[in-house]
């Protein structure tokens, strides 16, 4: 039997009287995608960052590679997190620090590797992400937002991480830029054999990078399959949302 | 319509609650300065950017206030017939007070509200979880530095904030009003003693810290976009300076109690 290398069981994440997660369980598999959808406000984020240990659910364990990471701190923290990439939605790279330096971040700050070596690495995994080596030594502000994603899918990949959370990875892209991103990360993906965790509402990018769908509805997984049935799912809340449909039984978040 | 002893109650909890936060925040920040690791560039990159970008606006601030004490006692002291004391008490001045609290609440605005808006800035961009998510401690990164910047360079400042103050007053006083320089200077070495300059310079490393931590502080509990940014800039400046004014107060009773 594979352990799966993270799992959510039971998992709660209250603000004041508004409970945003009300017992979520999931798991992901060694070298699986698994996308979740869900609309705004459905608690996609405020999930991914329990599962980061960037909050600490109210209720419910975390489990990562089988060891319970739910309240962990210090060196079983850190071990786990040097073992995970992180993608954010608006690239959220160090305004302060070049290019480059954001790309070989964890390898000068937390690896403790020499910036000579660490920029060589950065410049070889720009590459890998389709930009050059004249950009590494610009500033994230010199450069597009499409630009911005791919520096932010290089400092996620670049100490091989064995799992990488992507949050909204298409958001605000053109959609020709958008395909260009996933191919990125498929690419990216399979050649680590790492396994994905995606949240997005852009199905164009949960079918094409996806193994498979869950559906995350007011705290819930409320559906989960292979990304070939999303559209055959026989569940009305899935079928209203891939439809990108008004009327149903979600109400639109406006 | 609300019980007034309700709406008390809630604001001395709410204030507890603040003071208890702030209270493990420092303590977090102060664990994370004195134990490694460190980052040597962080830390420099800050001692630039708080001390030597903060050399002008304690220079001016320090020359304009010496020569302002220096007017304002020759006129108090002219009428008692006690002209000469304006020496000496413009170096006791500048030294134990005004130096170090013109210099802390210049900085209050200079460099605390400055630290809250770009960590503001960082927590509400995900800067601050992305460095979390890549294995470094926020408190060691970020906060440890500016605290150990503002602890090293705030007496510096100060030191040199009380050589301008007091040429401030001797420019005044020499130019001004008629003093003859030699007498002005002798007055003044002969009047300043190590504890006054010692006293300025502990509560020096003192406005350092509070200058640092609630910049950070404000900063990491940043919320809601551009308006949060700024509400957090406005309140570690605000709280700093309050602080520094109570800090102060606090320490200039126990260094006379205790004869510093």
């Amino acid at each position: 039997m594979t352990v799966s290398l993270l799992k959510l069981e039971g998992v709660e994440k209250s603000f004041g009287p508004k409970k945003v997660l009300r017992g979520v369980d999931i798991d992901v598999a060694p070298g699986q995608s698994l996308v979740i959808i869900g609309g705004s406000g459905s608690g996609k984020s405020v999930m991914l960052k329990n599962a980061l240990g960037l909050m600490t659910p109210d209720a419910g364990r975390i489990l990562f590679d089988g060891q319970d990471v739910t309240n962990a701190k210090g060196k079983t923290r850190e071990a786990m997190r040097a073992r995970i990439g992180m993608l954010f939605q608006a690239g959220a790279l160090f305004d302060s620090l070049t290019v480059w330096e954001n790309v070989a971040f964890r390898l000068i700050n937390s690896e403790g590797m020499r910036r000579k070596d660490a920029k060589e690495r950065a410049i070889e995994t720009l590459k890998k992400v389709r930009l050059g080596a004249d950009v590494g030594g610009l500033y994230p502000a010199e450069i597009s937002g499409g630009m911005q994603k791919r520096v932010s899918l290089a400092r996620s990949i670049i100490s091989e991480p064995d799992l990488i959370f992507f949050d909204e990875p298409t958001t605000g892209l053109d959609p020709i830029t958008a395909d260009a991103i996933n191919d990125l990360i498929l690419e990216m993906v399979r050649g680590l054999g790492a396994a994905a965790v995606t949240i997005t509402h852009d199905m164009a990018s949960a079918k094409k990078i996806a193994d498979e769908i869950a559906m995350l509805l007011d705290g819930k997984i409320i559906w989960r399959g292979p990304a070939k049935d999303v559209y055959a799912s026989g569940n009305e809340y899935v079928d209203q949302f891939v439809n990108g449909r008004a009327e149903g039984p979600i109400q639109p978040a406006i | 319509m609300q019980n007034p002893f309700q709406l008390i109650g809630r604001a001395v909890l709410g204030l507890f609650a603040e003071v208890g936060r702030l209270a493990v925040f420092a303590a977090q920040v102060k664990g994370a300065a004195f134990t490694p690791r460190w980052y040597g560039g962080q830390i420099l990159s800050q001692m630039v950017k708080i001390g030597f970008y903060s050399l002008p606006v304690v220079g001016m601030s320090a020359v304009f206030i010496g020569a302002a004490l220096a007017l304002n006692i020759y006129e108090g002291g002219s009428r008692y017939g006690a002209e000469q004391f304006v020496p000496s008490i413009v170096v006791l001045g500048i030294t134990r007070e005004l130096g170090v609290v013109i210099t802390g609440l210049m900085l209050a605005g200079r460099v605390t509200a400055g630290i809250a808006a770009e960590i503001g800035a960082m927590r509400v961009t995900e800067q601050i979880d992305a460095l979390e998510t890549l294995s470094a401690s926020r408190f060691r990164y970020l906060y440890a530095p500016r605290f150990i910047a503002a602890l090293v360079t705030l007496p510096m400042l100060v030191a040199l904030a009380d050589v301008v103050g007091v040429m401030g007053g001797w420019l005044v006083s020499v130019y001004g009003l008629g003093f003859d320089s030699t007498v002005y200077l002798r007055n003044t070495i002969d009047f300043v003693t190590m504890n006054d300059i010692i006293a300025g310079l502990i509560k020096a490393v003192v406005f350092g810290g509070v200058i640092a931590i609630m910049g950070c502080y404000q900063g990491d509990r940043s919320q809601a976009g551009a308006t949060g940014v700024g509400r957090a800039a406005t309140l570690s400046m605000v709280g700093a300076a309050v602080l520094i004014l109570a800090f102060n107060y606090v320490m200039s009773t126990l260094f006379v109690e205790i004869g510093l």
